[in-house]
């Protein structure tokens, strides 16, 4: 029960994107075609799930006992950075059409916010290992939720006719707010 | 280029938030109020500069293949700084910004100047460069800051001066999108007409 009210709280309610504020970059960048956004979607979740569990790990069994807690951004920083480099390569040699149309994205995953954001969360929520992967792994489902739902009307709006001032990224941002009014209704759902 | 254009192109030619938008996280999640929007600015304006200043000092030494994980730790160095800083001196603000202090490492200005201007020029520019992004990245978060505050509970600044409630949703996170949608559409009719 426990979980399922996690995941709920992350994925809907406390939506990464819509009510946290973090992933916006990626958020406007890749969402022009909803193909390439679930791409995203996919990276992403495997970086932030691999991400808490190290992460984790190295605050327990490292930072914690050596009592240096404020190396916790440096060494979060670095471990997330490695992990895109592998994520990187793996997804050269396995799947040449992800890798091409991700792109330019992928190395800027090291600097998606959401994945420190999920990292440093899970430790100040306190939570254990399994829950942090469970939060972890439901915060990127609601990332791509965002970002398919955003990726499905911006390919409707192509078609539509905006002011000059209003295309591009002004016009997201307004959709991305009507959205976030969306989930508010979510709220109170769990107490 | 001389100090002073150098100076003044991060308020307006190429204002962080408003024209390349970039570091659009702490931009959003911290504007709640302009004394907020501002703390975060000024915050990152410290981080800014010093990277700047360090990595163009180093960038001749840093080996071109490990750059980026080299400059993201001088970054993060920094934040780690104004981390400890902002904790001891202005614990109320820390409490407010939150996670988006130690998020400072992330934010794609940093880096973004760190690999486009100071890794190619001299220490002193950089500085500038530095000192002018970092507060044009300030002015835009006090602007939104102070749109959300006066439009969301009728204040500015904490001083109340319309009376009632205002407009809520401008302070939860929908009004958050919707005003920075409207200000960078604003800022783009004034530029290209």
């Amino acid at each position: 029960m426990e979980y399922i009210l996690i995941i709920i709280s992350a994925v809907f309610i406390n939506n990464v994107v819509l009510a946290q504020f973090l992933g916006i970059c990626p958020f406007l960048g890749v969402s022009n075609k909803v193909g390439t956004a679930m791409g995203m979607a996919g990276a992403v979740t495997f970086v932030i799930v691999l991400a808490t569990i190290a992460t984790y790990i190295i605050q327990i069994y490292v930072l914690n006992p050596l009592g240096i807690g404020f190396m916790q951004t440096i060494t979060f920083i670095l471990v997330i950075a490695a992990l895109v480099q592998m994520v990187e390569i793996i997804l050269r040699k396995v799947s040449q059409g992800l890798y091409q149309a991700l792109g330019i994205f992928l190395p800027l995953i090291t600097t998606n916010c959401a994945v420190l954001g999920v990292a440093i969360l899970v430790i100040k929520k306190e939570y254990n290992l399994l829950e942090g992967v469970v939060f972890g792994a439901s915060t990127a489902i609601g990332f791509g939720l965002a970002l398919v739902i955003l990726a499905g009307i911006r390919e409707q709006l192509e078609l539509a006719d905006i002011p000059k001032g209003m295309k591009g990224v002004p016009i997201s941002l307004v959709i991305a707010g009507i959205l976030a009014l969306a989930f508010m209704g979510f709220t109170g759902i769990v107490k | 280029m001389n100090q002073f254009k150098n100076f003044t192109k991060g308020f307006i030619k190429e204002n962080p938030i408003l024209v390349l938008v970039l570091g659009t996280c702490p931009t959003l999640a911290t504007t709640s109020s302009s004394l907020n929007g501002m703390g975060m600015g000024i915050a990152t304006t410290f981080v800014l500069i010093g990277s700047n200043v360090v990595i163009s000092m180093l960038s001749n030494v840093i080996p071109d293949k490990v750059r980026i994980p080299a400059f993201v730790v001088i970054i993060a160095s920094f934040v780690t700084v104004v981390d400890l800083l902002m904790q001891a001196y202005v614990p109320e603000l820390y409490e407010t910004l939150g996670i988006f202090i130690p998020l400072i490492v992330v934010n794609c200005i940093v880096l973004g100047r760190a690999e486009a201007y100071a890794s190619k020029n001299g220490v002193w520019s950089s500085f500038i460069d530095g000192c002018g992004m970092g507060l044009g990245f300030t002015v835009a978060l006090g602007i939104l800051g102070a749109f959300r505050e006066i439009a969301g509970s009728g204040s500015i600044f904490g001083y109340k001066f319309i009376p009632g409630d205002g407009i809520l949703v401008f302070i939860l996170a929908p009004g958050a999108f919707i005003a920075l949608g409207y200000l960078i559409a604003l800022v783009n009719k004034i530029k290209k007409p």
